[in-house]
């Protein structure tokens, strides 16, 4: 049947977009679902407004899901697109400068109105001639009056039947893709349940949007994407928000804690802690504080309990908790609080991605204050350093942040699941002999103090803000102070003894040094590799663990003849090694747009400073 | 006969206590401590939390578990430990700077949340620590260091605050009298929910002598109303004194007067849920009425750490998931095992540090 032209592609990007109210988010994640179940590699990019309902058909308005399949290991939802689903004329407008050259676009002629041109504030009626995109391919389908159309024998509202338009676009990519819907109706079944109309309603329109497809097929070329060769395994797709909350349930389990989250809603962290909310199965207690502050106190009032305690929140919110991480690093309690960055300062791009937090993050508090940062890179490798947070935190007595950002934590990827036993152990510094604690007598290794909390008998003692003799009692003695300063900044540096040697993609010496940290990990590969394959002597370092840095951070550095940092803020990466690892000449690559690197940019200035 | 036998002595710390002399925070402590020993429960089950100001420097002095945090926020800090551990008995101290001022979001939400912790507010109507700055509940033209020409705003009432949070427990006591006060916090270690005792409590240094009209001994069955549950809300030197409604405002009247008999007097109910009648009482101030003290509400609701148990234990009992292996592995899932598929590498040994 399927002999339209069929395009072989290594991998694709497909980017659904609309007006927020009109459901591309469910479409997109519906559609990656489904190819990740094929066996596909994917990497999805959702892109969204700060305004629940902005005003519809404005460009502000617009919604996008962006996902990229593909044979290889994907590494990035794709730099551009090469098929877009434009449910409006601000939708195409929006999108337009981030597809393919030729790339298919698929609109919905329906709504491409002298109303919605001017909404979306075109200056003529060719929106196509207007913004350059008449050597597209252009597939207008009415997807407006076929979704009436087939919904016309039931009994459904205009605004109901209108609701369905996403299912009709998406049966048509699929007919594409050359995807089952199979997934998608159990899906849809299982959703609307207790709605047998909405959901006899989604699943007609989804059937005729797939039948469309093939009816049509003369005028779609059709792509096929084939399943890509990775490990062996369990599968699921996670985004990077639950597969932190989920790293924090496997190190409480493994802790043998309790898990206890306080934490206020904020895009885009608000997932971590809803995440958790639906894990009393697991027993996990969440706690949605009356705001930031009280999200973070009350994580530490856990802490001083005895729990696993840890909060989340972007970077306004990380503000307001800054004087109580304080009290944390001064009372050295074990928490975690995660930092799912956006764009700032103040309110900034809420629901962009952004890595301006790091010096907020390591020297955002009053006095000497210093804590271990780590940042995870890949939605799915938010699980393991949201682990090792955990880790950190229970074994060295210390506040860690774990920085990730709103790439990672709305993007998704498939990931083979491990199994409890492949995590290391993680031993709590619970006191054990009531004779000799004393709250703050430290381990001479690691200088972590012991852990005694309420309810544990001859153990009764006081902590609190005001600096501490051993003993437990407030000291002002200027000894005293000057000496546990430096303990506590020497205690997170120990912490370089419990993590991994910094590696290096590719020869461990060459031209140029490509160094990134955090959620850029996969367009920083996909660059350097693509550098690789054109025969460049370049190498990339790419910083998972910020704070205390790998021991080996020098040498490695020492081996390039050029380093390049890139980041999504001003430098701020940059300015920390030149205090860190001084006597190199850092040159930077960044990027304050509120969306991620592209592959395509990074190339071109790492040829640049090659050349330079 | 008790299980423990404690007596205050057990509950005081090494540490030497550094309130000025004559600071009424000495004689609320004694309260506390003595309240603690009655309670008959394990020393190492008492947890004590306070903020910052004179008053927070109290779990040092304290032989319990202790933390001492920051400004404002003992009431959430405290809340966290009680939602971890509902086993342990935990109590707030703090000031009306620092639940009323800084804390007064914290405050409010703790209060509505109905968390079973023990709060007691030492107001002394001025902020000792940083050498005396008027507060929150500091009476509207009073002069003061930040207010040299009066201030130009009304004070909060604590009872008001508390009861207009949906507060299931509001007491009254005044530091310099120990035995009432002593009762008034067993009363609130009793109650189930978020307890507030307001404690009216004497600066020495900078407010000194600031309840004096109200404490003093000499005036104190006219100027002060004991609420007892059960009982006519009588006082005075002869016990001729009464409240009664008319009109719907609470009235003072003369036993004996008028045709006014005890059987006229209204009889206080703490335990019922009437909101009206015990703002009434708590907004009573000289000189027109005597100022109430005791319990003036303590009603029952659902508590706040016991739901959160009774929810996890509930969902619990008919879980699907019941460990962690067990969570990755449910919903959607799929299997790779291909010819070109490799063999799985544990993340922790590719990139990772100690085992």
């Amino acid at each position: 049947m399927k002999d339209a032209k069929v395009i072989e592609l290594e991998e694709v990007a497909i980017r659904f977009s609309g007006d927020s109210g009109d459901g591309m988010q469910l479409t997109g994640t519906l559609f990656s679902d489904t190819s990740a179940l094929l066996g596909n590699d994917i990497s999805t990019f959702p892109d969204y407004p700060s305004e629940i309902r902005a005003p519809q058909g404005t460009v502000g308005g617009v919604s996008g899901f962006q996902v990229q399949l593909g044979k290889k290991k994907i590494t990035t939802p794709g730099d551009l697109a090469h098929v877009l689903v434009a449910m409006n004329p601000a939708a195409l407008k929006a999108n337009a400068a981030f597809l393919n050259p030729g790339a298919s676009i698929i609109f919905d002629v329906d709504s491409f109105s002298e109303k919605n041109f001017e909404k979306a504030q075109y200056k003529t009626f060719d929106a196509f001639a207007e913004l350059k995109l008449e050597d597209f391919i252009q597939i207008p389908v009415p997807i407006t009056s076929m979704t009436k159309e087939s919904l016309k024998d039931l009994e459904l509202d205009n605004k109901s039947v209108l609701r369905c338009k996403n299912m009709f676009a998406l049966g048509l990519i699929c007919w594409m893709f050359d995807r089952p819907l199979d997934y998608i109706e159990g899906f849809i079944q299982k959703k609307f349940g207790k709605k047998p109309v909405i959901a006899e309603a989604n699943l007609k329109v989804l059937h005729d949007g797939y039948n469309y497809g093939m009816n049509i097929q003369q005028a779609t070329p059709q792509y096929i994407v084939h399943p890509a060769p990775i490990e062996k395994g369990l599968y699921r797709n996670i985004n990077g928000n639950n597969a932190t909350a989920w790293g924090f349930i496997a190190a409480a389990e493994k802790a043998g804690l309790e898990l206890f989250i306080g934490s206020y809603p904020i895009t885009p962290a608000t997932d971590v802690l809803q995440a958790l909310a639906e894990r009393k199965d697991l027993g996990v207690k969440s706690f949605q504080a009356e705001d930031e502050i009280a999200g973070i106190c009350t994580t530490i009032g856990a802490a001083f309990a005895g729990h696993l305690a840890v909060t989340s929140t972007s970077g306004p919110g990380f503000a307001l908790k800054s004087e109580a991480l304080g009290l944390s690093v001064m009372a050295e309690l074990p928490i975690v609080v995660v930092n799912v960055q956006r764009g700032g300062p103040s309110t900034g791009l809420p629901t962009k991605t952004e890595q301006s937090d790091l010096l907020q993050t390591l020297y955002g508090r009053n006095g000497e204050s210093p804590l271990v940062v780590i940042a995870a890179s890949t939605p799915s490798d938010c699980f393991y350093y949201a682990y090792l947070s955990a880790k950190i935190a229970l074994e060295r007595m210390v506040p860690v942040v774990l920085l990730t950002d709103g790439f990672l934590g709305n993007g998704s990827e498939p990931w083979r699941v491990p199994t409890m036993d492949e995590l290391p152990p993680i031993t709590p510094r619970k006191a054990t002999n009531p004779e000799l604690f004393k709250p703050y007598l430290r381990d001479p290794e690691t200088l972590a103090r012991e852990w005694a909390v309420p309810g544990m008998e001859g153990y009764e003692h006081r902590i609190g803000g005001l600096e501490k003799n051993a003993a437990g009692a407030v000291s002002h003695d200027p000894e005293n102070h000057h000496i546990n300063t430096e303990i506590r900044a020497a205690k997170v540096e120990k912490v370089a003894d419990m993590i991994p040697e910094l590696e290096v993609v590719g020869e461990s010496e060459g031209d140029l040094l490509v160094v990134g940290w955090g959620g850029t990990y996969g367009h920083m590969i996909s660059s350097v590799r693509a550098m690789q394959d054109a025969g460049k002597k370049v190498s990339l370092a790419h910083f998972n663990y910020i704070k205390p840095l790998p021991k080996n951070t020098a040498e490695v550095f020492s081996k390039f003849k050029k380093i390049v940092v890139c980041e999504l803020n001003l430098g701020q990466f940059a300015s920390y090694l030149r205090d860190k690892v001084p006597g190199l000449h850092y040159y930077q690559v960044n990027k304050m747009k509120g969306l991620p690197f592209s592959v395509h940019e990074l190339v071109e200035n790492f040829e640049k400073i090659l050349e330079a | 006969m008790t299980k423990f036998n404690y007596t205050a002595k057990d509950f005081k710390s090494a540490a030497e206590v550094r309130w000025c002399p004559g600071c009424g925070d000495y004689a609320i402590m004694n309260a506390v401590q003595k309240t603690m020993a009655d309670m008959d429960i394990a020393h190492k089950d008492f947890a004590v939390i306070s903020g910052i100001g004179c008053s927070s420097r109290f779990p040092y002095y304290m032989s319990t578990y202790g933390f001492h945090t920051i400004h404002g926020r003992a009431a959430a800090i405290a809340s966290g430990v009680k939602s971890a551990n509902p086993a342990l008995t935990v109590w707030v101290i703090t000031g009306d700077g620092d639940s009323l001022a800084i804390g007064g979001n914290h405050f409010i939400h703790l209060v509505r949340r109905n968390i079973d912790l023990n709060l007691i507010l030492f107001n002394n109507k001025i902020y000792g620590l940083t050498k005396g700055q008027y507060s929150p509940t500091t009476d509207r033209g009073f002069i003061t260091k930040t207010s040299p020409f009066g201030t130009i705003e009304d004070a909060f009432v604590p009872g008001q605050l508390v009861l207009g949070s949906r507060g299931t427990f509001f007491a009254r006591a005044l530091d310099s009298n120990v035995k009432h006060t002593q009762e008034v916090l067993a009363d609130a270690a009793q109650h189930k929910g978020t307890s507030v005792v307001e404690v009216l409590q004497n600066c020495v240094i900078f407010n000194d002598g600031i309840h004096d009209y109200v404490a003093d001994p000499k005036f104190r069955a006219e100027r002060q109303l004991f609420l007892k549950k059960g009982q006519p809300m009588i006082f005075g030197e002869q016990e001729d004194k009464g409240l009664i409604l008319e009109n719907g405002h609470l009235k003072v009247v003369k036993i004996g007067e008028n045709g006014i008999t005890r059987n006229d007097i209204l009889v206080h109910h703490p335990e019922e849920d009437n909101l009206g009648l015990q703002v009434a009482l708590i907004n009573m101030a000289l000189p027109e009425f005597p100022v109430a003290m005791g319990v003036v509400r303590s009603v029952e609701a659902p508590v706040y750490d016991q739901e959160m148990k009774k929810q996890i234990e509930t969902v619990q009992s008919k879980r699907r998931v019941s460990c962690m292996d067990e969570l990755l592995q449910s919903g959607n899932t799929w299997t790779v095992d291909g010819e070109n598929c490799s063999e799985p590498v544990k993340f922790f040994d590719n990139k990772c540090f100690e085992k």
